[in-house]
């Protein structure tokens, strides 16, 4: 009995850890599109964010300064994003498709000058701490590898990650300031009418999202693992890019679609850990099939705001 | 009208080719200004490119055989794109056509010609249908193309790397399947250049010894003669004129009495066919076998590139695609020639797909530089 119900706990845990870098960059996605952005450079700001942070905590041996460099980085290609869409009325999803070559472009390159030539990281010194680790072990609250070990022993980034749904949540819904890019990804011109400046709106929001994604990213690199590689983000912006349209263009609906697919994750590491004889091929692919068909299935009700993709000209053009 | 020179030039920058020169100059430009921060010397980095580009017959040849499935991939993006659709699911249409192309050049036993026949044709198909796939369920239900070929690309990543673990398909233990029968590849010579007389040739004639070298293959012809079909199609045909009305506004289409949602599941199955090929042709011209892949290989994602940069036609893709391939390989040199990342090019790539994106502010530049000019 006492097995199973560490088993569950170990999936529940994986599962947390590979939600987390999706869940980050998916709330980036929310808050781009809310405001009528549309952002398929989430990959390559995600992939950008997790060399910075590896490197920064390389460095500096500071794995929360590697984190919010990682942000700031992302951020970067937000604003570069902000300044073709917004304005220069650049085809957003083209000039996404630029960030995705322009980040992991960069990644790479600075890789090469910082680490001679790799195109990954050294491992990093100090990984994201566990902040509940005191709790755990022998002689304290709860034993080590028991059920609540291994689902509540996790990266300060998976708390952080639940947090800022919440926060996210909160401002989009509960404040004048997530109420005006509702609007503006709603009825840009109505906004404008009304003064808000659809330009700063969208210039904050694109910004915010790179930010997220740059977490997104570090949480992968100097969290669930210790350093940076070539192949590490592979795809993941895109998988949070699909959790945050499964999820409704909804911070708590993305925050449900990244356990779904870090659940497939963590389901996928406990088969294989057990030796269970099942590809694992087709088991990792299992989440994409999921998605389709429920996307195929929902649809009708899904509504993405109303402005998303549109170029807004204020002089009216 | 007379026009004089000055307007001339005007007249072409701001036209769409001259937008697009002007993109890649800037990207050369900017890329530059990025070695020059890391401390190279950008002049001899470009220096070394154009050299591992040009300076032997077997560099042109690799670099068409680099770009050869770019320019296919290229027109699947465009092909989707004048319809209106963006087809990101190349990268996936690709895989798929690449497991087929395999699987049909190592199971199948047939005579030369027919078996390469075969295995691309049957690649095509399997590869249209899963283009056609996410046209359709975007026909049907409204589910954005973007999504469902993210979604598709990742299938086609782990079906491919499950057929690599079959026992009749994959080498167990190298991640690699068995290479496709020689009737199947579309190498040129390739017996006759480990035979004596083939090594005594390509010893004793220079030029073509060289070239030889390289695996050379049929593709690249294939690719051309893809972008004359593409070309044709949406520029000749009725089917093609319907497609470009869809994507220019599927409103008035549909009140034109054109079928916008049968448009669109034809123009994805089309996109995805060419994808397909341009796998095919990559799995028995160059590699001959598949092998588990790690990630992405970005042959689909760089053809987005390739359409973009070549205003999604066809005659452009062939071009982007040249200039992609050509970047990618010369490119490749300067990290062993003087230690410069060789991802340069990538971040030029970025560079000259956000100008692309954004014509306004090269006009933009080019008003305020015609406006200094004139006080």
């Amino acid at each position: 009995m006492e097995a199973i119900i560490n088993d569950i706990g170990f999936i529940i845990g994986t599962t947390l850890m590979y939600s987390t870098p999706l869940m980050f960059t998916s709330l980036g996605g929310v808050i781009t599109e809310r405001s009528g952005v549309v952002n398929i450079g989430l990959e390559g700001m995600m992939f950008f964010g997790a060399f910075v942070a590896a490197t920064v905590a390389y460095y500096t041996q500071n794995p929360w300064l590697g984190f919010l460099c990682a942000g700031l980085g992302g951020a970067f290609l937000g604003l570069l994003h902000a300044i073709a869409c917004v304005s220069f009325a650049a085809e957003q999803i083209v000039s996404g498709i630029a960030i995705n070559f322009l980040g992991p472009g960069l990644a790479l390159f600075l890789s090469r000058l910082f680490f001679d030539g790799a195109t990954q990281t050294l491992t990093i010194p100090n990984k994201i701490p566990l902040p509940l680790h005191f709790l755990f072990g022998e002689g304290k609250l709860f034993k080590s590898a028991g059920f609540m070990d291994l689902v509540f022993n996790r990266f300060a980034t998976v708390y952080l990650a639940f947090l800022l749904v919440l926060l996210v949540w909160f401002v989009l819904y509960k404040t004048k300031v997530g109420m005006r890019v509702q609007a503006v990804g709603e009825h840009p011109e109505a906004a404008d009418t009304l003064g808000i400046s659809v330009y700063r709106i969208r210039y904050g929001a694109v910004i915010m999202s790179g930010f997220f994604a740059g977490l997104g990213g570090a949480s992968m690199s100097i969290a669930v693992v210790s350093r940076f590689s070539n192949t590490l983000i592979s795809g993941h912006g895109f998988i949070a890019l699909a959790a945050m349209i499964f999820g409704k263009w909804k911070p708590q609906g993305a925050m449900l679609a990244c356990l779904l697919f870090g659940g497939a994750k963590g389901f996928e590491i406990f088969l294989g850990a057990k030796g269970v004889p099942v590809s694992s091929s087709l088991l990792a692919m299992l989440p994409y099939i999921l998605t389709i068909i429920v996307l195929v299935g929902i649809v009708g009700k899904t509504t993405p705001p109303a402005a998303i993709g549109k170029i807004f000209d204020k002089s009216g053009k | 009208m007379t026009l004089d020179a000055a307007a001339l030039k005007k007249k072409f920058l701001s036209g769409s080719i001259g937008l697009t020169l002007i993109s890649i100059f800037l990207g050369f430009a900017l890329g530059a200004i990025v070695l020059l921060a890391a401390g190279f010397n950008p002049l001899e980095a470009y220096w070394v490119i154009l050299k591992g580009i040009f300076s032997r017959p077997k560099y042109v040849s690799y670099v068409i055989i680099y770009a050869t499935p770019l320019i296919i991939t290229g027109l699947s993006v465009a092909f989707a794109l004048r319809t209106g659709l963006f087809n990101i699911g190349a990268e996936g249409q690709y895989i798929v056509g690449a497991i087929v192309a395999a699987a049909a050049g190592y199971f199948f036993k047939l005579p030369l010609i027919l078996h390469v026949i075969v295995a691309v044709g049957l690649a095509i198909i399997a590869a249209a249908l899963w283009g056609g796939l996410a046209g359709y369920i975007k026909a049907r239900f409204g589910v954005h193309e973007v999504i469902s070929t993210i979604m598709l690309n990742w299938i086609a990543l782990y079906l491919s790397n499950f057929v690599v673990t079959l026992q009749a398909f994959g080498k167990q233990g190298t991640g690699k399947t068995y290479a496709i029968q020689s009737t199947a590849r579309i190498n040129l010579l390739s017996d006759w250049k480990i035979s004596e007389a083939g090594i005594e040739f390509i010893r004793s004639h220079k030029m073509l010894g060289d070239v030889l070298k390289s695996p050379i293959n049929v593709g690249f012809i294939f690719a051309i003669l893809l972008a004359v079909l593409v070309w044709y199609v949406l520029n000749k045909t009725t089917l093609g004129y319907e497609l470009r009305a869809v994507g220019f506004n599927p409103h008035a289409a549909e009140a034109g009495g054109i079928n916008v949602k049968r448009s669109m599941v034809v123009s994805m199955l089309f996109a995805g066919g060419l994808a397909g090929a341009a796998g095919a042709f990559q799995v028995l011209g160059v590699s001959h076998r598949i092998a588990k892949l790690a990630a992405m290989e970005g042959y689909g994602f760089d053809g987005i590139a390739v359409s973009l940069i070549g205003n999604n036609t066809g005659a452009g893709s062939v071009f982007a695609g040249l200039l992609f391939g050509a970047l990618k390989y010369g490119g490749s040199k300067i990290q062993d020639a003087m230690q410069a990342p060789t991802e340069v090019i990538s971040i030029m790539i970025g560079i000259i797909i956000l100008f692309v994106a954004m014509p306004n502010l090269i006009r933009l530049i080019l008003t305020i530089k015609a406006n200094r000019a004139s006080n």
